[in-house]
């Protein structure tokens, strides 16, 4: 899980910088949006990869 | 140039400069709220270790941190720019020139965001992993977002035609650090006795709240002036609107600490110090991005925000993601300053000016952040962050210093930690 978060925070900032490069207009919003959604997905995974397990949860 | 231009010249010169020596103050009021939040036995070493971090700083910023911040694309490839960096050691710098204003506030700039990770890491890591984990702070992560935020020529941030916004270093300086903080403190893991075995948080106290308090007014001082010279040589500010850009800020912190009180007064029954403080603090770095472009009503909506962010923010690194932050070194300068930047795009009533601030934002978190816990990881297999079990229950002064910030007190009872 904590791979999966890393790649996705680079793609996230891939997507963002390829549509900043290459695109203009509505589609140029439109992918920085995707590409920050996939940052914070990315984001979360990576948090949760990181939380303790405790002895509750085995 | 005639000589009224050039007297005008050098007044507005002479007066960022001053701006400039101001910063000092809050570098040292940073360093005080770092070693008042931390424990009594360990305060000799959070105060040692800024120093050592800031000198570590200063002196890779000398060798290789401007050129890398400042490049000029000499090189054209294929249509591209190629990246060569030039002024290593600063040479060829001409002290006359606006470009050496540049220098001294990147220096104190890196000398301060150098220091954020050292209170999410308090109490457990060792002097000299701090050192070389500095050297990638201030050698790598710190220039180059500079470079995208601060260079006028590389405009990778831009939307368009609409440049990002960071006058004072919300992004650049606080999340940069805050950041690095944040990675830190996964890397790391929480201090021994914070959490119980079923994940329960134990409060342990500052040990100095008058520190932390005094630490607070120092970082005004200082943040008047690198608001103000960030506002003169990243946003071409006229020095005689520098007005603005204090009154921006310190109704920033004032609103956040307001706000920061009166949540705590209403979840807790009284305001709490610690957290009062870090809402200051949290105005102040949310201030930086658009003190030069904030009216002072959207300055004061901007600190209340980050007001109740930060305390909402504490409580979920501790009790959500059970991150141990004893400083509050990432909600305040990554939550804060990542609002700031936003908050400069959100207020300035122009879609396109939000969209570069998200931009800087998404760079932050899918570049900045992956490369400095990718460097700190590896680090971590050559020098181990964290100081052993029996030398973190010593007190990080005796077991690494050999003597303890407080001798003629004994403070060391664990009586505040869950065994």
């Amino acid at each position: 899980m904590k791979q999966l978060g890393f790649l996705l925070l680079l793609s996230g900032c891939g997507i963002v910088i390829a549509a900043i490069r290459l695109l203009h207009g509505g589609a140029l919003s439109g992918f920085i949006l995707a590409g920050f959604a996939v940052e914070v997905l990315g984001l979360a995974l990576f948090a949760r990869a990181h939380l303790p397990v405790s002895e509750d949860n085995g | 140039m005639t000589a009224n231009s050039a007297d005008s010249y050098q007044l507005s010169s002479a007066l960022c400069l001053v701006f400039i020596l101001l910063v000092p103050f809050a570098i040292a009021g940073l360093a005080l709220i770092n070693t008042g939040l931390g424990r009594s036995r360990s305060a000799a070493h959070a105060m040692t270790s800024a120093l050592c971090v800031i000198c570590v700083a200063v002196v890779v910023y000398f060798v290789c941190g401007f050129a890398i911040q400042g490049y000029r694309p000499t090189i054209i490839l294929g249509g591209a720019h190629v990246l060569l960096p030039t002024g290593f050691f600063l040479r060829g710098l001409a002290w006359e020139s606006p470009i050496s204003l540049l220098s001294l506030t990147g220096l104190f700039s890196v000398a301060l965001s150098s220091l954020i990770p050292v209170g999410a890491a308090a109490d457990r890591w060792r002097l000299g992993a701090a050192c070389v984990s500095t050297i990638f702070l201030a050698g790598v992560t710190f220039p180059l977002f500079a470079c995208f935020a601060w260079h006028a020529r590389v405009a990778l941030l831009n939307f368009g035609s609409v440049g990002f916004i960071d006058a004072g270093g919300s992004g650049v300086i606080q999340a940069t650090g805050g950041l690095t903080a944040l990675s830190l403190a996964w890397l790391l893991g929480p201090r021994r006795g914070k959490y119980s075995p079923n994940g329960m948080p134990a409060a342990i106290p500052a040990h100095n709240g008058v520190f932390v308090l005094f630490g607070c007014m120092l970082a005004w001082i200082g943040w008047l002036g690198l608001n103000s010279a960030g506002a003169i040589l990243y946003t071409g500010l006229q020095p005689e609107k520098s007005v603005l850009v204090a009154l921006n800020t310190t109704f920033s912190a004032a609103a956040a600490a307001l706000a920061a009180a009166a949540v705590t007064r209403v979840r807790f029954r009284r305001p709490d110090a610690s957290l009062i403080a870090n809402g200051w603090m949290a105005g102040l770095v949310a201030s930086s991005a658009g003190c030069a472009t904030l009216k002072p009503a959207t300055a004061i909506l901007t600190g209340l925000v980050v007001g109740v962010l930060v305390v909402l923010s504490v409580e979920w690194l501790e009790f959500g993601l059970k991150v141990d932050d004893p400083c509050g070194s990432v909600s305040v300068p990554a939550m804060g300053g990542i609002w700031g930047l936003l908050a400069a795009g959100v207020f300035s009533g122009d879609a396109d000016q939000f969209m570069a601030q998200l931009v800087g934002v998404a760079t932050l978190i899918g570049f900045i952040l992956p490369i400095t816990y990718g460097l700190n990881w590896l680090l971590g297999r050559v020098i181990p962050h964290r100081v052993s079990a029996d030398g973190e229950r010593q007190g990080m002064d005796l077991h690494e210093l050999g003597a303890d910030a407080y001798p003629e007190f004994v403070v060391h009872a664990d009586e505040f930690t869950q065994r």
